[in-house]
Formats: C-alpha cells, sequence, structure tokens
C-alpha cells in the first residue's frame, strides 16, 4: 500500500503559487476551505458548500466559456466520486485551460472521517485515464509538489493531478457562505477584467 | 432566438425531442454542443459559464429532470438556468416506465424554483420560448421550455 504523508494545508501554496491568474471552482467542505485559505477567499475564486459534485461540471463550464484563462477546479474525493462522468466530458471536449486537482483524504472529511472509496480498492487516476483525460499525475509525499506545480504549469490541458492526502484538517479558513454575493463577486471582478 | 439572446453553449442528454436543436447547435460555429453523461452536469455548467458572463441551454427529456434537483439550488442563489425539457410519460405515453417522472417532472421543477413554459401546440413555441428565454436571462430565474407530448407526439411501441 502507498504510504501517504502529504498534508493538505501544506499542498495548494507551493502547487499553486501563480494563483491570482487563475479562475477557480472548488467543491464543498475541505476543498473549498483550502482553496479560500489560498486566496484568502479572493474573487477569483468561487465556493461552494452543497451541491455535491457540481465542481467538475462547474468548472468545465467556465473553462469553455472564458478559454482564454487558466481554471483550476479543486474537488475532494468524494465530490468527484459523486459525478464522475464529468471527467468523460472534460475529456472529450478537452480544454486546453481547464486543471482539476483532486484532494484525496481517503475520508467523508467533513461528518466525522467515515472511511470512503480510495482507501480500499478505487484509483481515481485510472478512473481519469480511462474517461480520457491527456494529463494526469499522482502525488503522495511533500516533496513530489515542485513536480506537481510543473505538471500544472506545462502538461498539455485538460489535467488531472490526483493529491493523496493523509486525513486531517483543512485549511482553517472562514469564507463568504452565501452564493448569491459570491457569484456577484466573481463574476464582476471577471467581467471588469 | 438562443442565439439572439447571447446563448452559445447547448449541453444536453439526447432525445428525440432536442436532436434538432443539438444538431443545429452542432453544426454552427458560433455554438458549441456538448454532451452529458446526467443531466444535472448541465446545470452545472450553466452556473461556470455564468460566472463569466455567458449563457447557455440545458437539454433533456423529463425523465432527466428527476437528476437534477439538487445542482438546482443554483437558481435560488441568483444563478440563470435555462432548460428545454421534452417530455415523456404525458399525453398518449405507452411505456409505463415514463409515467413516474412524466407526473413528477414539473412539481419538481416548481420545487427547486424553476419557472415552467408550456408548449402543448406549435403556435405556443415562440412565445413560450421568449418567454422562457427572458424569465433566465433578463429575471434571472430558472426556466423551463417544457414540449409535451401533445406538441411532440407519443411514441409507439
Amino acid at each position: 500500500m502507498t504510504k501517504i504523508t502529504l498534508d493538505r494545508r501544506d499542498l495548494l501554496a507551493p502547487l499553486v503559487p501563480d494563483h491570482a491568474d487563475y479562475l477557480i471552482v472548488s467543491g464543498l467542505a475541505g476543498s473549498s476551505k483550502d482553496a479560500a485559505g489560498l486566496t484568502k477567499d479572493g474573487a477569483n475564486l468561487f465556493t461552494m458548500a452543497g451541491c455535491m459534485g457540481a465542481a467538475v461540471s462547474t468548472g468545465l463550464g467556465v473553462a469553455l466559456s472564458a478559454p482564454d484563462r487558466k481554471v483550476l477546479v479543486v474537488t475532494g474525493d468524494g465530490e468527484l466520486q459523486m459525478n464522475l462522468g464529468s471527467l468523460s466530458i472534460v475529456a472529450n471536449q478537452a480544454p486546453k485551460n481547464l486543471s482539476i486537482v483532486c484532494i484525496d483524504n481517503g475520508t467523508h472529511g467533513e461528518t466525522g472521517g467515515q472511511e470512503g472509496h480510495t482507501v480500499n480498492r478505487t484509483n481515481l487516476a485510472k478512473i481519469a485515464e480511462g474517461c480520457g483525460i491527456q494529463s494526469i499525475l499522482t502525488i503522495t509525499t511533500q516533496a513530489e509538489v515542485p513536480a506537481a506545480a510543473k505538471f500544472l504549469k506545462e502538461a498539455p490541458g485538460p489535467r488531472f493531478l490526483w493529491a493523496r492526502v493523509m486525513p486531517g484538517d483543512p485549511t482553517p479558513f472562514k469564507r463568504n457562505f452565501n452564493p448569491t454575493e459570491t457569484r456577484i463577486r466573481f463574476r464582476n471582478a471577471y467581467l471588469s477584467a | 432566438m438562443l442565439k439572439d439572446a447571447g446563448v452559445d453553449l447547448f449541453t444536453y442528454i439526447p432525445d428525440a425531442g432536442n436532436a434538432r436543436l443539438a444538431e443545429l447547435a452542432d453544426e454552427d460555429n458560433e455554438t458549441r454542443l456538448v454532451l452529458l453523461t446526467t443531466e444535472e452536469e448541465g446545470v452545472a455548467m450553466a452556473a461556470g459559464a455564468d460566472l463569466v458572463g455567458k449563457r447557455s441551454i440545458l437539454m433533456m427529456q423529463s425523465s432527466g429532470v428527476g437528476n437534477c434537483p439538487n445542482f438546482l439550488s443554483f437558481v435560488s442563489a441568483g444563478f440563470p438556468v435555462l432548460m428545454m425539457v421534452s417530455m415523456r410519460g404525458d399525453y398518449g405515453e405507452q411505456n409505463p416506465w415514463q409515467y413516474p417522472m412524466g407526473l413528477a417532472a414539473e412539481k419538481i421543477l416548481d420545487a427547486m424554483g424553476v419557472l415552467v413554459f408550456k408548449v402543448d401546440r406549435r403556435d405556443e413555441l415562440e412565445g413560450a420560448a421568449q418567454a422562457a428565454i427572458n424569465a433566465a436571462f433578463k429575471g434571472g430565474k430558472g426556466a423551463a421550455l417544457v414540449l409535451t407530448q401533445k406538441f411532440l407526439g407519443a411514441k409507439g411501441f
């Protein structure tokens, strides 16, 4: 079994140092906490606190509609597995500007750490490959993060990074939970740029 | 009409009732047709497009409405979501599997705050389509153009 030593709280900052250049969509719970911690809940980030399973499709909608911008989806293993078919759409639409980072803690962290599928037999990189995603990378240690950052910058899109992390708390960051406000914030920032 | 309204993203799960519109969207150089794996993804894609000021339409059969409710939470946050639903399980249906969602589709849309614009006859199509487009993109609502089997005709078994 793969030894996982990566701490999710140390992942996004070195992985996406140029986060201000991205439009970012993050799925509910830990993914959004980490993403909000990264950008200080910036206007280039749309976080969710519901609609479990929607992050990849929402990010794909952004990527296809803003082909001149780099788009990042931050999702979790539970969220991603609720809508695996979205990876097939990404693969076949093949937006070069889209990167998906799945922060996989192997558990349903928000609800008490109940064990998920990926600690057992499920391999999300193979799923992404089978769906037809162009570029795929798996990391499990902090030492691999610089290579993953290079992967997001240089590998042909769409990209899927399977970041397997230890179970444990996400970044403690309180973000705006009101989607009416964060929708307008994101739109205004994008449309006025 | 859709192009005039600025709709350039067409997402769908194939159905006889949306086949022609999907074909047109595929052939047109200014529009993109996206095949989904489940209808709810089209709701999320509509939200994503809206985040960067773009407009989309999600096309599905009535059975697919049953896959959408959770993601239709986007509607109450002010995301405009325009849908075209081709009905099964209503007027003249012969397949018993289609009746449950035929009966439930409109109630589900209503429960999630999506306005329904129904087409029973050819002469209602244009007005209902414009109304749905306006509700979505001028009103900022969820809006479904619902094509009934009175309009589409029922499939024989």
